[in-house]
């Protein structure tokens, strides 16, 4: 395994118009089964919705995903070629996956420009860092994803001091300075006030189609305004799938939100 | 905005009040200071002691230590107490060299140094094979401590090893190291160390003119660290160090291996220890495994501490301040030094969380 910070990425083979597939996933730890022979497609460009109550493992799924978990058994590829399971993270990460977490994990004593820059899809490995040199090219792309996230006119604060909203966008703004195929969004509007949500749903809306993301929320007028397919999990399995209206009509998805 | 070539990038990360702070030290320790022991008779009120130009000397080789200390402590957020450990096998290192400079001026008028003969050896053991030898030595004060930090960085940090752990094994660490040096067997002098240091490169080691030598050396190779030092932390391996402290598996997830950043730093660092460490033996005479004790490891984080972490200068100040209280205290009240000592901890601890400089700059920011 090369375990270098740089990788010379094989390109993600969409040729099946398949981004990720995951196929009988499952996790357990001590014997409690987080995540329960799942099995999940997304298609390349898709903008896929995934609820569930508490414990239904969301979160675990984005761990696999992203390398930090191993699962117990089970295949995870990104497209048709890159096995997941035989990558570290910073390898999946270089590969094309971006991932937010479900609470703001930034660089709370940079400023947003640096937190911004540390993103930059590039070569990362220790040795070339100690002489990097930030050109042109690389200025304009923070500046567009600044005025993207709308952070522009905090360029130079110190990350740690933006409010939680504003921290939940530079987030998602590093996520798209490593122009990554995949995203993985955990709950990124909790904390948003109403008019920071919206303009969340209309930016996701406009990577979907150039990017894939997955988007995992409670908040269903979030999920209702970003419109795609949303995919129910319950008990570390999938539990429904289809458009909002249908799951929401679901018997099984009723019981399981409402209790029995 | 073209490239800027790699040595304006260098010289510019140290801010002009850096250059003109440099500036001032320069011209007091390897202007002044010399000329003041070298040139001015000892009766004079100007005559600068033997005795200061060794603790000053001494204290610039601590300033190193800590100002590596900061590199891991202050930038990486990794707390090492075990960086006595590098600062003791460099000082080894360049011990073995004086003590093979002793030639047939010792007790026993023996080749071998003269606690070998006190063991009855007959010969040098392998290890030593290179010692005599003034290039070896200075490769060897670099490459020993680089070895062993690699390979102990490597797996703890391979390991995801962190925080409280991490410092409690780097302290089990520098114990280990002290209990072997203890050992006759070992053959670095057990507890006596090495001593009676007679020469380096033929010179007398008692000179004046030596005397000055170590000194500046010390204090350009405290500059040089400084500068080393502020280039690292400004620059994008320095941002991404910051970036491991606050949030290491965020910097997982954007593609870094934060593996690779912290075994640089951390070699780093304990060669920079190693330096100080050869630098500060032959001013002060003496190396024994007491150097690897605990209590001198965690006193390193206390200067560090003290001064103010991630500055760089505030270890600097920290080492000052600390060490001249020492020999203050353990000269005129020696039974109060450690109590001190706990106490100067504790209340940085509660009180100045940034330390001197934290002072110093909410000071500056209240007038302002």
């Amino acid at each position: 395994m090369n375990d270098m910070g740089h990788i010379v990425a094989e390109e993600v083979d969409l040729s099946h118009n398949v981004i990720l597939y995951l196929d009988a996933i499952s996790v357990s730890f001590d014997g409690f089964k987080a995540l329960n022979k799942l099995s999940l497609t997304i298609d390349a460009g898709e903008l896929r919705c995934i609820i569930g109550p508490n414990g239904a493992g969301k979160t675990t799924m984005m761990d696999v995903i992203t390398g930090k978990t191993r699962p117990d058994r089970g295949k995870a590829f990104f497209g048709q070629t890159i096995d997941l399971l035989r990558l570290s993270e910073p390898e999946i990460a270089h590969a094309g996956i971006g991932r937010k977490f479900q609470k703001p994990t930034i660089f709370e004593n940079l400023t947003v420009f640096e937190n911004l820059e540390l993103a930059m899809k590039t070569d990362k490995r220790a040795r070339t860092s100690l002489f990097a040199w930030l050109d042109d090219a690389g200025r304009d792309k923070v500046a567009d994803t600044l005025k993207q996230i709308r952070l522009d006119h905090e360029a130079d604060r110190a990350a740690g001091l933006l409010s939680h909203g504003q921290k939940q966008w530079l987030e998602i703004g590093m996520l798209l300075m490593q122009d990554p195929k995949l995203l993985l969004l955990d709950e990124p509007v909790a904390g948003m006030t109403d008019d920071e949500t919206e303009r969340t749903g209309e930016l996701f809306k406009s990577l979907a189609g150039k990017h894939s993301l997955v988007v995992v929320e409670h908040d269903m007028a979030f999920i209702a305004q970003l419109g795609g397919k949303v995919t129910v999990l319950h008990e570390g399995s999938m539990l429904a799938e289809g458009d909002l209206a249908t799951v929401q009509a679901d018997p099984r998805v009723i019981e399981v939100y409402l209790g029995r | 905005m073209s490239r800027t070539p790699f040595v304006i990038r260098f010289l510019t990360a140290t801010p002009k009040s850096g250059w003109v702070a440099l500036a001032a030290f320069a011209a007091l320790t390897l202007g002044l200071l010399p000329a003041l022991h070298l040139l001015v008779p000892a009766d004079s009120v100007f005559h600068v002691s033997a005795y200061a130009i060794t603790l000053i000397g001494k204290i610039m080789c601590y300033a190193i230590v800590a100002v590596a200390m900061d590199l891991i402590w202050g930038y990486a957020g990794i707390l090492s107490l075990g960086h006595g450990l590098f600062f003791a096998i460099g000082g080894y290192a360049f011990g073995m060299y004086l003590m093979r400079q002793i030639g047939r001026d010792g007790s026993y008028q023996s080749d071998l140094p003269d606690f070998m003969v006190f063991l009855d050896w007959k010969e040098l053991p392998w290890y030593w094979g290179l010692s005599d030898s003034f290039a070896w030595t200075l490769a060897l004060v670099l490459i020993v401590p680089a070895l062993i930090a690699w390979i102990f960085g490597f797996f703890a940090f391979r390991s995801r090893i962190k925080g409280v752990y991490f410092s409690i094994i780097t302290q089990a660490l520098t114990f280990a190291a002290m209990l072997l040096f203890f050992r006759n067997e070992t053959g670095f002098g057990g507890n006596n160390g090495f001593t009676d240091f007679k020469r380096i490169l033929g010179h007398s080691i008692t000179a004046p003119e030596m005397r000055v030598t170590l000194f500046t050396l010390s204090a350009a190779m405290l500059m040089a660290t400084l500068l080393l030092g502020r280039y690292l932390v400004t620059s994008k391996f320095g941002r991404v160090l910051k970036a491991v402290r606050d949030a290491e598996s965020r910097v997982m997830f954007i593609g870094y291996n934060p593996l690779h950043y912290k075994l640089a730093i951390w070699t780093l660092s304990a060669m920079l220890c190693a330096v100080a460490g050869a630098l500060y033996v032959p001013q002060v005479g003496i190396i024994n495994p007491g150097e690897m004790s605990p209590a001198n490891s965690i006193e390193i984080a206390i200067w560090v501490a003290v001064g103010g972490r991630a500055t760089l200068i505030g270890p600097v100040i920290g080492a000052a301040i600390v060490n001249l209280s020492k020999s203050f205290f353990t000269q005129a009240f020696p039974e109060y030094w450690l109590f001190f000592l706990g106490a100067l901890f504790v209340g940085v601890t509660l009180w100045l969380p940034d330390g001197v400089v934290g002072l110093w700059r909410k000071w500056r920011g209240s007038k302002a």
